[in-house]
């Protein structure tokens, strides 16, 4: 295991089975921590175990993850609206847990925007203000400011009923920051909107927040959004941080099998490890193959493995193969044509769902169906993971 | 570019015009709709509007007056209502008439109740009167009758007489006006033979013996069943031969037809009396016909319609100088109309005081909790309305279930009860308690769609819990206020069993007297006109709250 201590964001803690590193928990510049968060509702399960998280000021952090497990929930936990079983919540090096949500300061987007109905677009923005005792020169004026952020100037005489899903959102997100919060948290903000209104959306979102330097939660089960928006990535599963890592080693790096399953496409095959030798593992799979491996979190001749390979990664042509790599036998099942890229289904060592994925370049040859080739690829790329 | 040219509307396919064609197409879809709408609507139409309208009508009708006494009120249009004095010889001659038919068909004391709820008095004076009417002119009948051997006496000539003998030519004329009068006075219908028609000879020469003969004919004939000529002619008969014989014994010259020698020894045995008085006969049978108060009632209601019941209702009359006001002790309805809607606005505020937090819990539990609290809340419903309200009778009384815990605690003395119930308070805590769900209904549908992530937004936005709700929740929440407002009120302003089990004299509603003027003194024109009242006074306040809310903010779910 190698501990970095890096700078905000772009090196993030490591973590090892999905144990979060104690020993990060209180950096200097650190602005949200959670500090052995435990949360249960019903006493008898708990949805969140035992979660550690410090994000500096100005982060663009990303809770990603399936439904239930326990993201949302800890959003509610930031924002005021559930209250922790156990542990710390700390923003800005001050305890929290009994500082009620109106006091905190904190800017929030909903996944249904939760526009007051009953109130014009203006109004909605210059409620917060309102509740602060903004006088009503100083209000308008950052209304139309916010307003404008969001290109939304001309709005805001409308109900909110009278505008479409994005211009909803655009709303919602300029009434979070109107009130100039330096933590705005973001609950699946784009799942209602149409795939292309929310690639645009996750843009201008990102810029804003960068422009901004606010600190950012953003909650979603959407990996493209998490991927493209974040400084980070918090992957979680079972009420537990599986990996807080960067997009890129996100994706390269999975440290489990369920992050590698999670993010992107993603092949396994089953074995045991046979030996490590200076950072490489040779794995027997289960039909008596062997192939050599990066050992993430295997420590031991004997143990069960999953090995994760992404599909891009995987080569088929010879020539591209490095000298002396393990190559396994392959059979072409089905060849689907993609445009931008050509994507082979394989049996490789009795898996049949082996996915490649090729570039689609003038000199890639095209696999015929029932065609036996030989794959390969580099031990880096190869990971072995828990089983 | 549109299919509608230059040259008109647009066109469908064959040629006719697109609007005509749409409308065919749509006619089949309209008349299945209707159909199936038409039983409801026909049973709505017989059961509820027609009746509505009826109770309605009934509020400004006022025939029975002109249908009672016709040739009265005919004769008192003469009189001058300001003279002060009685109307004279004439409009009492022709009451005789009237009394006397009104008397038979026993119709005269309708009319004595009817005047009776604007004058009080009048109602004996029709009874003694009806009762003694037959005695007016007895000297004269008993003349007549004794005449000529009592030829007279014998009801088969007074037949043969009136309808001139077989085969005499015949008049029509007072049958038919004979049959009007009295299908308009029992409202029953005098149509079909009778086995007579007066002859026309007759007729000319005694056309007021004739008329009075008919009636007393088609009575016997319809209403009693019996043979006309087996039965002894009315004294209105005998009256009207003695009042003409004497005022003109000429008039039999010449008549040659059946009973001339009887009629001429009538007409000489009436010469040496006196003509009969009517004046001095209804006054001595009941001194006040000589109170010209009387008449003026009679004459000013004898029009078919009035706005009388519709001024006693708000507590005026007419009176000789026209419009009045009721004498103090008389004034209830304006009393009633106002307590009335006083209370049902405290009822309805109550009603969302108690259910706003109770539909707010309900909405925002889960929702099998929910369902089981709901049960609590329609509870109500499913008993008897009668035992809820006898129910509060038990809490409420002096000797009551609260009353006896408060004087065990200690907390009242035994000699100063509360007196909690037959007062406004008794009506207003048992009518808040049984209208409550009709509050708390549509309130819980509303809230349940606000969704509470509103709340939360405005949290997060920096509003208090209070500033969230009054801000943001509340004002989502009022229309299903407004909902349950319209229901409770227009309910409580037409409640009408619970105030009168529990409101004792001070918390009774106008209901309760319209119910007595139905049921007890069944004054139906003043209960019609209290009833249109109310439902003018209940559009008005929709419209009203039209206008200020806004319909479309109702919602009941």
């Amino acid at each position: 295991m190698i501990r970095s201590k890096n700078k905000r964001g772009d090196n993030p803690p490591d973590t090892i089975n999905g144990e979060p590193d104690l020993a990060e928990a209180s950096t200097e510049d650190a602005f949200v921590e959670f500090e052995r968060v435990q949360k249960s509702y019903d006493g008898e399960t708990l949805v969140v175990k035992d979660l550690n998280l410090t994000m500096p000021k100005g982060e663009f952090l990303t809770m990603l993850g399936p439904s239930g497990s326990g993201k949302t929930t800890c959003l509610m936990m930031l924002a005021g609206f559930e209250t922790a079983t156990h542990g710390d919540i700390r923003l800005g090096g001050v305890s929290i847990n009994n500082i009620p949500p109106h006091k905190r300061g904190i800017g929030m987007v909903f996944q249904n925007y939760a526009l007051f109905p009953h109130m014009t677009i203006a109004e909605n923005l210059s409620f917060p203000l309102e509740v602060r005792k903004l006088g009503k020169s100083a209000r308008e004026e950052k209304v139309m400011r916010a307003l404008d952020m969001v290109e939304m100037g001309a709005f805001g005489g409308r109900r909110p009923a009278q505008l479409s899903g994005g211009q909803q959102q655009r709303i919602a997100l300029a009434r979070a920051l109107v009130f100039e919060p330096e933590l705005v948290l973001m609950d699946e903000p784009l799942g209602a909107l149409d795939k292309q209104l929310r690639e645009k959306m996750q843009f201008e979102i990102t810029h804003l927040a960068h422009r901004l330097g606010i600190t950012v939660v953003y909650v979603t089960h959407d990996q493209t959004e998490a991927l493209t928006m974040s400084d980070r990535v918090a992957v979680f599963d079972d009420g537990r941080i599986q990996q807080l890592a960067p997009p890129d080693k996100l994706y390269e790096e999975p440290s489990n099998s369920f992050v590698a399953q999670f993010i992107g496409e993603n092949n396994t095959l089953e074995g045991q490890v046979k030996e490590i030798n200076n950072g490489i593992a040779v794995v027997q799979l289960d039909d008596g193959e062997l192939i050599d491996c990066k050992p993430i979190n295997v420590r031991q001749p004997g143990e069960r493995t999953r090995v994760s390979i992404r599909p891009e990664r995987v080569e088929y042509n010879k020539d591209r193969l490095q000298e002396g790599a393990h190559t396994l036998k392959a059979e072409v099942l089905e060849f689907i044509y993609m445009g931008d890229i050509f994507r082979t289904r394989l049996r490789v060592a009795g898996n049949d769902e082996f996915i490649i994925k090729t570039r689609n370049a003038p000199d890639q040859t095209r696999l015929q169906r029932g065609e036996q080739i030989e794959i390969g690829w580099l031990p880096d790329d190869c990971r072995a993971l828990d089983a | 570019m549109s299919d509608s040219t230059a040259s008109g509307p647009v066109l469908a396919a064959d040629g006719t015009p697109l609007k005509r064609s749409l409308a065919r197409a749509l006619r089949m879809q309209k008349l299945r709709a209707l159909m199936l709408i038409a039983p409801l609507l026909l049973f709505v139409l017989l059961t509820f509007i027609a009746p509505i309208a009826d109770m309605l009508f009934r509020s400004v009708e006022n025939k029975i007056v002109v249908t009672t006494l016709p040739r009265t009120v005919q004769a008192l249009q003469e009189w001058d209502s300001n003279s002060g004095e009685a109307p004279g010889e004439a409009v009492f001659q022709e009451l005789y008439y009237d009394m006397f038919v009104a008397a038979e068909a026993k119709e005269h004391t309708k009319l004595g109740t009817r005047l009776n709820y604007e004058r009080t008095g009048i109602s004996s004076l029709f009874r003694s009167s009806g009762r003694k009417v037959d005695d007016i002119g007895e000297d004269h009948v008993k003349a007549i009758e004794n005449a000529s051997d009592k030829a007279l006496k014998d009801e088969a000539l007074w037949f043969e007489i009136m309808t001139g003998g077989a085969g005499a030519e015949t008049n029509d004329a007072p049958l038919s006006a004979g049959r009007q009068r009295l299908s308009n006075l029992t409202d029953t219908s005098f149509s079909g033979d009778i086995g007579f028609v007066p002859g026309s000879a007759i007729s000319e020469i005694l056309p007021e013996t004739t008329q009075a003969y008919t009636d007393f004919a088609l009575f016997t004939a319809v209403a009693d069943n019996d043979v006309v000529a087996e039965e002894d002619p009315w004294e209105t008969a005998f009256v009207a031969l003695a009042t003409e014989l004497q005022a003109d014994p000429a008039r039999l010259d010449g008549y040659a037809g059946p009973g001339a020698d009887a009629l001429k020894a009538a007409a000489e045995a009436v010469a040496g009396l006196e003509p009969i008085a009517f004046k001095p006969a209804f006054l001595d049978i009941d001194k006040d016909w000589g109170d010209s108060e009387n008449w003026k009632t009679i004459q000013i209601y004898s029009p078919r319609t009035t706005n009388g019941y519709f001024l006693n209702a708000v507590d005026l009359q007419k009176g000789t100088d026209g419009i009045e006001a009721r004498p103090e002790n008389q004034q209830i309805y304006i009393t009633l109309f106002t307590r009335t809607l006083i209370m049902s606005l405290i009822i309805t505020g109550s009603c969302i005081l108690l259910g706003y937090p109770v539909a707010w819990i309900l909405a925002n539990l889960p929702t099998r909790t929910a369902n089981v609290l709901m049960i609590l809340v329609l509870l109500p419903f499913w008993t008897s309305l009668l035992v809820r309200t006898s129910a509060w009778k038990v809490m409420l009384q002096q000797q009551g279930v609260i009353n006896e815990v408060l004087v065990w605690l200690g907390m009242v003395p035994d000699e100063a009860r509360l007196v909690m119930i037959n007062n406004q308070f008794g009506t207003i805590v048992a009518m808040t308690h049984i209208l409550l769900p009709f509050m708390i209904l549509p309130m819980y549908s509303v809230m349940q769609t606000i969704n509470p992530t509103y709340l939360r937004a405005a949290k997060s936005l920096g509003a208090t819990n209070w500033t969230a709700f009054w801000r943001v929740y509340f004002p989502q929440s009022v229309p299903g206020i407004g909902a349950g407002s319209i229901l409770v009120f227009i309910l409580a302003i037409g409640y009408y069993i619970t105030p009168e089990i529990v409101g004792g004299t001070k918390g009774v509603f106008i209901s309760n007297r319209i119910a007595y003027h139905i049921s007890s003194s069944l004054n139906w024109g003043l209960a019609a006109a209290l009833g249109t009242i109310l439902l003018v006074v209940v559009l008005l306040l929709y419209w009203a709250y039209d206008q200020i809310v806004g319909i479309d903010n109702v919602k009941l779910g």
